[in-house]
């Protein structure tokens, strides 16, 4: 095969990759995307064996890499797929970092000059290192995200912070430019500038990461997403590669808006959420709610307002998928539907610990994906809504983000307060990440269901029965 | 004006229009799909797998070729792990018609 033939099967994966990409604008289109995109990744592949010389070595590789693969994805659990997606950037990020290893190593097997041209070596340092910080950052916020902290001090998730981090990180990145810029401009294989690099960069990786607490990690995991994109695109700088060059800047600028959606569905700065600390120590200030009264009622209570309602709205949080009570809520819904009573779901950005994590734990119980509705689509209709039932969510409802002065003034939110009554269970009077006191507790149409979301949610369905 | 346009060049030239690529598709996806987003990008960033294939490729078995199948093989997890989990996430979204149907009647 030709290089300019090759070339031009690598243009068909790449227009494969963005219609795979441009179906997920819904779910019906989303399912022929992902077969282009399957279809896209096969080309590549097979175009690329077809010029090599070892195939059956590069297959039995492939081959055990693809059985982990394909066992993950048929055994993960929907509540686990934070901690997937991480682990899965780390891949991309090593990968990328033994390319560039094996490049520098010999430039010809590329078909590039021997030694590399200094054009392509500072592309290649820059998707190394990119690469490098991808991967060890991964395995932080994997650990973080699966709950390793008992294992492991630095997977804890609460924030690890000491004094001078960012100066240290500061001296750090700038250390590694140098030694880049050194293997740039160096003769030959110049194997100790890029070693040096390689592993500052990996233990920036680690150290950019370990401050930023358990609440950021849909910032974190988007911007490690945006990260592996980049690192895939450096690598393809550095062989002249335009289909890696452009998969790797899609899913570099799919990573990116993600990051800039979850911080603006926390109201946080990107700067801020990159500085970490967050959720460190404010557990003094739910303090001072003690004269205020809540009113509490049972399940059965909760099921008599549900079943008298006309309307209804349930606010999920992750609370709920920790209790694994989605099947019970989507139990309960069908029960209320089949009284007349019109259920919707509404869906903060960050109600999962991901991107649109909790759409996806809500589709695995079944619920109809026209019953789900996104934070902007469903506030204007809660005003006019009998009951907002909140279910573990805590911060993305408390009507103190309109408050001027307030720690989380501006962070867009569920109106629940707005509904004529509010249900909200809780396992406790606890604040949630943000520390903060909720006043939606304390309104006179709100009660309280205290207790686990799976028990409670099962005895309202007993009690509608 | 003289000369070839230096490789680099193109590639930046291809590497700015695929941002904006991105940019305008990514912004049209439903949040309701982020998270399979994520899923399907990670299996698309592992076209990197291209070039852990041509690492692995040259005639002798040297230190680089083990490393190229190594990133092979790691790829390859992402490969057949992201489209397959997407896949997974995508069915769960579709409208379970029947089942529907059973519960009005």
């Amino acid at each position: 095969m030709s290089a300019n033939q090759l070339a031009l099967w690598y243009l068909v994966a790449s227009v494969l990759f963005v219609l795979a990409l441009k179906g997920l604008s819904s779910p019906v289109a989303a399912r022929r995307g992902n077969l282009f995109g399957m279809i896209g990744m096969a080309i590549a592949v097979l175009v690329t064996l077809a010029i090599t010389k070892k195939v059956a070595f590069i297959l039995v590789a492939a081959a055990i890499g693809g059985m982990i693969g394909a066992f993950v994805a048929r055994r993960v659990q929907m509540t686990q797929m934070p901690q997937l997606v991480a682990a899965m950037h780390s891949l991309v990020g090593m990968a990328a970092v033994l390319i560039a290893i094996a490049v520098v190593n010999n430039p010809g097997a590329f078909g590039e000059h021997d030694p590399l041209p200094r054009g392509n070596r500072l592309e290649l340092f820059i998707g190394s290192f990119v690469g490098a910080i991808t991967f060890s950052g991964s395995v932080i916020a994997f650990g973080k995200l699966a709950g390793l902290g008992k294992m492991f001090r630095l997977f804890s998730s609460a924030p690890v912070v000491y004094k001078g981090q960012h100066l240290l990180n500061l001296i750090l990145a700038i250390v590694m430019i140098g030694f880049g810029l050194a293997f740039f401009l160096a003769e030959g294989k110049a194997w100790m500038p890029f070693s040096v690099m390689l592993a500052i960069a990996f233990l920036l990786g680690v150290l950019i990461i370990i401050p930023i607490g358990g609440a950021d990690m849909p910032v974190v995991i988007s911007m490690l997403n945006s990260y592996s994109g980049w690192a895939a695109a450096g690598i393809g700088f550095s062989l002249n590669n335009s289909m890696l060059i452009i998969a790797g800047s899609l899913v570099g600028s799919s990573g990116a808006i993600l990051s800039y959606i979850m911080c603006k569905a926390m109201n946080r700065s990107f700067i801020s959420v990159i500085m970490g600390g967050f959720g460190a120590a404010e557990g003094a200030a739910a303090a001072g709610s003690g004269d205020k009264t809540v009113r509490s009622g049972s399940a059965e209570d909760a099921a008599f307002l549900l079943a008298n309602a006309e309307s209804v709205v349930i606010v999920p949080g992750y609370g709920l998928a920790v209790a694994r009570a989605q099947h019970a809520v989507k139990e309960m819904a069908q029960k209320l539907i089949a009284k007349g009573v019109n259920v919707r779901y509404a869906i903060h950005p960050v109600a999962g610990r991901m991107p649109g994590h909790m759409n996806v734990l809500l589709a695995e119980a079944e619920v109809p994906y026209d019953q789900v509705f996104e934070m902007e689509d469903i506030n204007g209709e809660l005003g006019t809504t009998d009951v907002a039932l909140v279910l573990g969510a805590n911060d993305v409802v408390n009507p103190l983000a309109h408050e001027k002065g307030s720690a989380i003034y501006g962070m867009p939110i569920i109106e629940a307060h707005k509904a004529r009554t509010v249900l909200v269970n809780k396992r406790s009077m606890a604040a949630g990440y943000a520390g903060l006191d909720n006043p939606l507790f304390y309104m006179d149409k709100t009660m309280m269901v205290f207790g686990d979301a799976k028990k409670v949610v099962e005895d309202m369905v007993k009690a509608l029965e | 004006m003289t000369g070839t346009i230096d490789p680099t060049v193109i590639n930046l030239v291809v590497f700015v229009l695929a941002v904006f690529v991105g940019y305008h598709v990514i912004w049209n996806v439903t949040p309701a799909l982020h998270t399979p987003l994520m899923s399907v990008t990670n299996a698309i960033s592992s076209v990197i797998i291209v070039g852990a294939i041509l690492a692995a490729g040259p005639y002798e078995t040297d230190f680089g070729a083990i490393l190229g199948a190594v990133a092979v093989g790691l790829a390859a997890v992402n490969v057949f792990g992201g489209f397959l989990v997407t896949q997974r996430m995508l069915e769960m979204f579709r409208k379970k018609a029947p089942k529907a149907e059973k519960e009005k009647a």
